[in-house]
């Protein structure tokens, strides 16, 4: 950990600390292996806590028996869905009906509703016998049929997950802008394509879920040490749940191995462990297992594309799509049916589409449920959007790179507002792909495919390009799109700047990270402000209900610190500043305009002889109080709050459209894959990731965040998948199944930026964490780019066999299955 | 109906220093690590030997602490993170930010200093190749494999920007 008196780096006096590549002020601990991760924390008196979870996608639970279990000396107690269901109410639904009248309890009550889907829950004196235990629990379950496919869900026949329901489509709504039906009868030529699918994997985080739950019986608080990522929307599902006020509910988070928007899904979990703790009368912990996460933690978002036509004039403007959209949100409704809005930030990705009608529909499957998964919703979205130009380019005889250049947001369009009257606020994109180009060597490259393929020596070679957009800080309002009962709207996040009573400077924030570096970050930005070190600012991290203060955003997720966190960091430092200034200039006898911050010393106009440190400000106003005027003692505490508000105004739910987030950061990728003819495996030759996410806090954590949400996409593309058989089984559910990408897997990245700063946020900064998923359309394109256009790559997962596939179709003549050309 | 849980008595040395205790008989070596010797620097990511979050050195040897009992470590040696190995290798994490959530970040310390330990000049397919039983799923590995060429190759890059580090 750093101390007060630690010097980061040399500087030179002009040059801010805010846009060095700092080393990290986090690592000093983790690389001593001092991180506090949740399993590292213990409460006195605790039991060990282990779910009994369904082996069934679908079954009727006859009967829970934990007789078997209670009888083993060492175990405390047990809960069954049967007693919760008795303890708590029903989760608060997102969705209005039909959604809205799913009744989910933390623990199944009388159905389960996919595999993993938890039954009971055990409590022993070890974490050895609570698995015993568990195992000793006798379910009788009553098997149904299932439905794992999203399209088929939706059809009336299928055996229904919800009962309250009825049917299983939890929400359905068009989005329609401009006038598609105009744009298809009267462009040129229209391209359509049957069916795409973005395949189901997770970013599955390093560390699972896990938590320490203590319900007090004395106080009635219900202390949470637990890896959540989003604390307060936490509170908001569980304390109605709990039948607890929030003010109950203490969150405590320090290190997160990992998260990716996957954490925001553990409140369930600590839901039934805290009614659990309750029973038990003490603390309980979970760690969650692998396979656990793999089943039951939350799945990215799946979706299937049917219908999908483009407008395509002769010159290469393409005008629109319209195309029917079906989500698979699993087996519950957790954080969804937000995806079914929060696509629409990015309605028309990186191109001037004027013509959008989206029909989309989420249902109810046999599967885990889904949540927010790096690039939630978006990536979806922008992965067809990516499919259909290449699929326009190749069936229409355009060059990939021109038609994106020509379909390309401008330069000079910035604020660009999109149909649905989002703002992209500024970029240039054909800059940035020219510099991917350029990188890659793409001319060269164009040469060696000609000749590998020419030579028919069983190997095809196929380049690819990805442009995507992340878009970062939300505007919460447009949850009223889903649901115009919401009452939320815009966004923000909170910090505390404090000068302690030693002079030692402080910053506490309301975020959860998870490995994006805000100490290093927070420091950077605050030191500039106070006229100091980085070293000498100590940024808490991690969620504090007590000591942090927050808002109802407040965590880590949807890319926003760079504006939100740091926007209340700035606000916060510039009045603890304004409060040293003022206690300076009194110590000083001059005005305020006269003092100087620098090297941890206020000074009268930089003179060292008339100066004083901070300890002499902060003894000022803790200590000596009586030597203040009234009117300054008033005025200071050396402890200031900020929050950060983001200029939003609600959307209009009506008309769907509205300013949905403030920032887009973006991406362009460029890759050569080379493909095996005789075994249908992908290897990536080349690869070039650029990124524009306006004003850099600190390039080192901008790269470091590129490369992995790079390495994300790459994995999900070649090997990632989590897919169902027709029993709803699970078929990856340990690591050696679902392979997680190795450092074998993702190839040496070439990367690069350009910085076209916000106009929207107070330092120029984007949120940029979450990557817009541009691997997945830039291998799928270079893909395409190898096979030709007489086969579709329709899948954004394409492991060596499903490759193969596509190259025995075109051994047997291809004949351009899936995809229709028509012309005027 | 309880069984009489059979146990072990054990004698090792931790991190330098001898110690001797009882262990049950199936306690995974990863658990005692954390839970009775008290280091938590030693993590748990996948219960199947798949992503080395919890690898230690056991008699020098890479072990992933999870697939091994800690019945089996009488006699043995165990290195972990605590111990403080690979100075100028953590070091070097730090410069080239190959740290990011540092879950997996003992577990690949130990597996990259066994590797420049026994091979001091590694090309850069040599290093992913021994950091390939090692998941993180945050860096991209690109970081960590610079880390680990950075000391391999005496380089000096730290505070450059991608495009001279590229």
């Amino acid at each position: 950990m750093s101390s007060q008196t630690e010097t980061t780096a040399p500087k030179t006096t002009t040059q801010p600390w805010t846009g060095q590549d700092l080393p990290r002020k986090e690592d000093k601990r983790l690389l001593a292996g001092q991180g506090q991760f949740v399993d590292d924390v213990w409460m006195h008196r605790q039991g060990y806590a282990h779910f009994v979870r369904s082996p069934y996608g679908h079954a009727r639970v006859v009967s829970v028996d934990v007789g078997p279990a209670l009888a083993m000396p060492g175990v405390y107690t047990a809960l069954t869905g049967a007693e919760v269901a008795e303890m708590c109410d029903p989760f608060f639904q997102i969705a209005p009906e039909p959604g809205g009248k799913i009744e989910e309890y933390p623990l199944a009550v009388d159905k389960v509703r996919y595999q993993g889907d938890a039954v009971a829950l055990v409590l022993a004196e070890t974490r050895e016998l609570a698995r015993d235990a568990a195992e000793r629990v006798v379910v009788s379950y009553e098997p149904l049929d299932v439905v794992v496919d999203a399209v088929e869900a939706a059809d009336p026949t299928s055996p229904v997950l919800h009962e309250e329901i009825g049917h299983n489509v939890a929400w359905q709504g068009e989005y329609s802008y401009g006038d598609i039906d105009w744009a298809l009868e009267n462009a040129d030529h229209v391209v359509k394509v049957d069916r795409l699918h973005f395949h189901r994997f997770s970013s599955t985080p390093l560390e699972t879920f896990g938590a320490v739950v203590n319900w007090d019986p004395g106080t009635d608080m219900i202390e949470i040490r637990s890896n959540n990522q989003m604390p307060i929307f936490g509170t908001m599902m569980l304390s109605p749940t709990l039948r607890a006020g929030a003010d109950q509910m203490s969150w405590y988070s320090q290190d997160i191995g990992g998260g990716f928007g996957i954490k925001i899904a553990s409140y369930p979990q600590v839901g039934a462990l805290a009614l659990l703790s309750r029973k038990a009368g003490r603390p309980v912990k979970w760690s969650e297992t692998r396979s656990e996460h793999m089943l039951s933690s939350g799945h990215g978002s799946e979706r299937t594309f049917l219908d999908l036509e483009a407008a395509v004039q002769a010159d290469g403007t393409i005008l629109g799509f319209r195309v029917r959209a079906f989500d698979d949100a699993g087996a519950y409704l957790h954080y969804e049916p937000l995806g079914a809005v929060i696509w629409a930030q990015v309605l028309t990705s990186c191109y001037r589409f004027k013509h959008v009608t989206v029909d989309y529909t989420e249902t109810l499957t046999n599967k885990c449920p889904t949540c927010p998964n790096r690039g939630y919703s978006r990536l979806q979205h922008m992965w067809m959007i990516e499919r259909l130009v290449d699929t326009v380019a190749q069936q229409l005889d355009f060059d990939p790179v021109e038609l994106r250049k020509k379909n390309y947001v401008q330069p000079e369009d910035y604020p660009y507002e999109t149909p649905n009257k989002c703002v992209y606020d500024s970029g240039d994109l054909p800059q940035e792909l020219d510099l991917a180009l350029e990188k890659l060597g793409y001319e060269e490259w164009r040469k060696k495919q000609a000749e590998v393929n020419a030579a028919d020596n069983g190997k095809r070679i196929g380049i690819g390009i990805g442009s995507t957009l992340d878009s970062g800080t939300n505007n919460f309002g447009q949850a009223q799109i889903v649901n115009p009962e919401l009452p939320f709207s815009g966004n923000g996040e909170a910090a505390i700047a404090k000068l302690d009573v030693y002079g030692e400077l402080a910053v506490y924030l309301g975020t959860t990270p998870q490995g994006q570096s805000h100490e290093t970050t927070t420091a950077q930005v605050v030191a500039d402000i106070l006229g100091c070190d980085p070293g000498m600012v100590r940024v808490y991290a991690g969620f504090n209900k007590e000591q942090s203060t927050y808002v109802g955003f407040s965590g880590t997720y949807a890319s926003q610190f760079a504006v939100t966190g740091i926007g209340a960091a700035i606000g916060a430092a510039e009045k603890l500043r304004g409060e040293i200034v003022a206690l300076a200039a009194f110590a000083l006898q001059c005005e305020e305009s006269e003092i100087e911050l620098a090297n941890g010393v206020a000074s009268y106009q930089g003179d060292e002889e008339r100066a004083i440190p901070m300890i002499g400000i902060a003894n000022l106003c803790y200590s000596n109080v009586a030597a203040l005027p009234d009117e300054l003692a008033d005025r200071v505490s050396l402890n200031c709050r900020y929050v950060y508000r983001p200029p939003f105004e609600p959307p209009d739910p009506v008309t769907k459209t509205g300013s949905l987030t403030l920032t887009y950061a973006n991406q362009i990728h460029a890759a050569v894959v080379e493909i095996d003819e005789e075994t249908g495996k992908v290897e990536i030759l080349d690869y070039v990731a650029m990124d524009d996410c306006g004003s850099r806090i600190n390039p080192g954590v901008v790269e470091g965040q590129v490369h992995g949400a790079t390495a994300h996409g790459i994995g999900a593309a070649l090997h990632e998948s989590l897919d169902y058989d027709e029993d709803g089984n699970l078929l990856q559910a340990t690591f050696w199944d679902y392979h997680p990408a190795t450092a074998l897997d993702v190839p040496r990245l070439k990367t690069g930026h350009v910085e076209s700063p916000s106009p929207f946020s107070k330092n120029g900064a984007k949120g940029m964490g979450e990557g817009g998923g541009a691997p997945l359309g830039t291998i799928g394109s270079a893909i395409q780019d190898a096979l030709g256009k007489e086969v579709l790559v329709n899948d954004t997962h394409n492991t060596a066999e499903r490759v193969y596939e596509l190259l025995e179709q075109l051994r047997n003549g291809g004949g351009k299955r899936g995809v229709e050309v028509t012309s005027r | 109906m309880a069984e009489v849980e059979a146990t072990h008595s054990i004698e090792f040395e931790l991190n330098g220093e001898q110690k001797a205790t009882v262990v049950p008989a199936r306690e995974l070596l990863v658990h005692f690590i954390r839970d009775d010797l008290a280091l938590k620097g030693t993590h748990i990511g996948c219960d199947t030997g798949n992503c080395g979050a919890c690898t230690v050195r056991v008699d020098g040897q890479l072990v992933k602490s999870c697939m091994m009992l800690a019945a089996q470590v009488d006699g043995c040696a165990i290195e972990t993170i605590e111990a403080g190995p690979a100075e100028e290798l953590r070091e070097a994490f730090n410069a080239e930010h190959a740290v990011q959530c540092g879950y997996c970040t003992p577990g690949m310390v130990a597996s990259a200093a066994y590797l420049l330990e026994h091979n001091p000049n590694p090309t850069s397919h040599e290093i992913r190749r021994a950091l390939k039983g090692n998941i993180c799923r945050c860096t991209g590995y690109e970081n960590i494999v610079r880390a680990v060429e950075r000391v391999a190759n005496g380089k000096a890059t730290a505070g450059a920007s991608e495009e001279a580090r590229a």
